[in-house]
């Protein structure tokens, strides 16, 4: 609980609810009817419209990116380190729009709400979908807030990837574009630590084919699972021995399966906070959108002819010890910009912190946000 | 300051408006500033240094991050109309390697470096026997970035051994003049070299 709120930031917010009866086609082939999007904004739209931002989440993140929906919250939003008057993305400068993307958990139409049609959650039947839809239905929320441009769009990880696809969908649609621990598409093994988690939750008796809510239950050690491997994923070897090392809870080994070392416990307790937070059949989908995502895949040319169509100025930044999306990947992202001769600039931030480490402060980093976002 | 104008100004002159432009090792940016505002030239810095990379990104330059020790692998051939090294090559691991990386990825390969050679180098270490020390060797012989210096004559040595074809030379003296006694003496009057090559043919 902040004791008060402190003075660079955003404070009190409160979350807000768009509805959308425009239908909203997918690339699956189904469409959406009607649709709610659950959104914050920070900052002021000025006058001509053109300081706003468009924040984009990952995975298991939300519309909740700065400051505290109460005196009561134990954290701030997600990237509160990086939003804020005076911080890199400067809320006296900019206005920043962050909404929960379609088939999340967080108050944005998705599996764990009501269909009207049958009046029964949607659950495993809430369509499948792509980063691609989540671009269009912000597109929907972009024209009903009504800004014409978006003075830059910005996410990491997931979120970077819905940055490339807007760059690549409405090229005129954004100035800039703030690629952060981002991959082009996803590597064999990317896949594979995602079919895991799937695995771990398709395979939990309290899934009942995704219409738990029906059953009261909620497939936890599935779910629980899934988290834990994923959180693995975010973290760096480094990190994780910084961390935990081969440190033991009770000092000495017990020869038996109960949690034994802190490693251990640390990721049973990231897995079961998880599940009281978040929602399988969603898990489910985002692992999906993400296995899917292949910006280059429709161009005989690859990702360079898809990024040949963007008009919006990039920069691509990626962290030494993240192996979920590594540097690597990112410059395959900053290839096929320069083979396009798109303008990008790159920056690999020294970090032990892993994947996870685009949340996390860090001088440098910083220094490259101010820097850039100086000129937005 | 002035020295370095003088370098980039001749470069800057050489540089056709319009055209694509690497540059290597691109410090805070300041050629590619002028090259954009003054010549309409695109492209891009690459950097390594953290302070230079924010600098460039305050300025809006393109920069992107890269040792240049682990080459331009990220780069096609030809994919520019020149690829600029000032003050670069001899702080690089493979500086013979970098040199043919520069002329595969630019039509026109650009190269500036101090000359070792220059009297007041040679007088430093001839007479007085240590390292030289001077505006363009600012650093002690522990602090310095430059690993692989070398003369003009050594530079022009390499390009004739790897067929590299210098089509336009300059040479600048102490007092960055680049006419009058230099001609006759650029190496022991030189004290920066600027060089415009390209791939010589088979």
């Amino acid at each position: 609980m902040p004791k008060s709120i402190p003075a660079d930031s955003v404070g009190l917010v409160t979350p807000l609810t768009e509805h959308f009866d425009e239908p909203l086609e997918l690339v699956c082939g189904r469409t959406l009817p009607r649709f709610d999007l659950v959104y914050e904004t920070y900052g002021k739209l000025n006058a001509k419209r053109d300081n706003a931002l468009l924040f984009c989440h990952a995975l298991s993140g939300d519309h909740h990116a700065a400051g505290y929906h109460s005196m009561e919250d134990r954290k701030p939003g997600w990237w509160d380190n990086y939003i804020g008057p005076g911080k890199a993305f400067d809320t006296t400068r900019f206005f920043i729009v962050c909404p929960n993307n379609l088939g999340s958990c967080k108050g944005s139409t998705g599996p764990n709400t009501i269909n009207p049609e049958t009046e029964k959650f949607y659950g495993p039947d809430f369509p499948l979908f792509t980063v691609k839809d989540w671009v269009n239905s912000q597109k929907q929320l972009m024209d009903s807030i009504g800004i014409n441009q978006w003075a830059a769009v910005v996410g990491g990880s997931l979120g970077g990837m819905q940055v490339i696809q807007w760059a690549i969908d409405y090229p005129d649609k954004l100035r800039h574009a703030l690629v952060i621990a981002a991959a082009p598409r996803l590597s064999a093994q990317n896949i594979g630590f995602n079919e895991v988690a799937r695995q771990a939750i398709l395979s939990d008796p309290e899934f009942h084919g995704g219409h738990y809510y029906e059953h009261d239950v909620v497939p936890r050690r599935g779910l629980m699972l899934a988290r834990m491997l994923g959180h693995i994923t975010y973290l760096s070897d480094d990190a994780m021995r910084a961390q935990f090392g081969r440190d033991l809870q009770t000092g000495r080994l017990s020869y038996d399966f109960d949690v034994q070392f802190q490693v251990e416990s640390y990721l049973r307790y990231q897995g079961s906070s998880f599940v009281e937070r978040f929602d399988a059949n969603t898990y489910l989908l985002m692992t999906k959108a993400l296995d899917y995502f292949d910006p280059g895949a429709d161009f005989e040319n690859g990702l360079a002819e898809a990024l040949n169509r963007t008009e919006a100025k990039f920069l691509v930044v990626s962290f030494t010890s993240d192996w979920r999306f590594s540097p690597a990947r990112s410059k395959e992202i900053v290839k096929a910009l320069t083979d396009a001769q798109r303008q990008v600039s790159y920056a690999e931030v020294e970090s032990s912190e892993g994947h996870d480490a685009f949340l996390l402060p860090n001088g440098y980093y910083t220094d490259i946000l101010n820097a850039y976002m100086a000129g937005v | 300051m002035s020295l370095l104008r003088s370098d980039l100004t001749i470069i800057k002159d050489w540089i056709t408006p319009g055209s694509r432009v690497l540059d290597l090792g691109c410090g805070n940016g300041a050629l590619l500033q002028a090259l954009r505002d003054e010549r309409q030239v695109e492209g891009y810095g690459l950097e390594i240094n953290q302070k230079n990379i924010v600098s460039c990104l305050q300025s809006g330059i393109n920069v992107i991050q890269l040792d240049l020790d682990k080459g331009l692998d990220d780069f096609d051939d030809q994919a520019f109309d020149y690829v600029i090294m000032t003050q670069t090559l001899q702080a690089v691991h493979f500086p013979d390697h970098l040199l043919q990386e520069v002329l595969r990825v630019g039509k026109e390969g650009i190269v500036t470096f101090p000359n070792f050679a220059h009297w007041k180098n040679r007088i430093q270490i001839g007479l007085q026997g240590k390292m030289p020390v001077s505006r363009t060797l600012p650093a002690q012989w522990y602090e310095s970035n430059n690993i692989h210096l070398c003369t003009i004559k050594d530079f022009q040595q390499l390009c004739k051994l790897r067929n590299i074809k210098i089509q336009k030379k300059v040479v600048l003296d102490h007092l960055h003049r680049a006419s009058g006694p230099i001609t006759f003496l650029p190496n022991l009057l030189g004290q920066i070299a600027i060089y415009r090559c390209q791939r010589g043919g088979d």
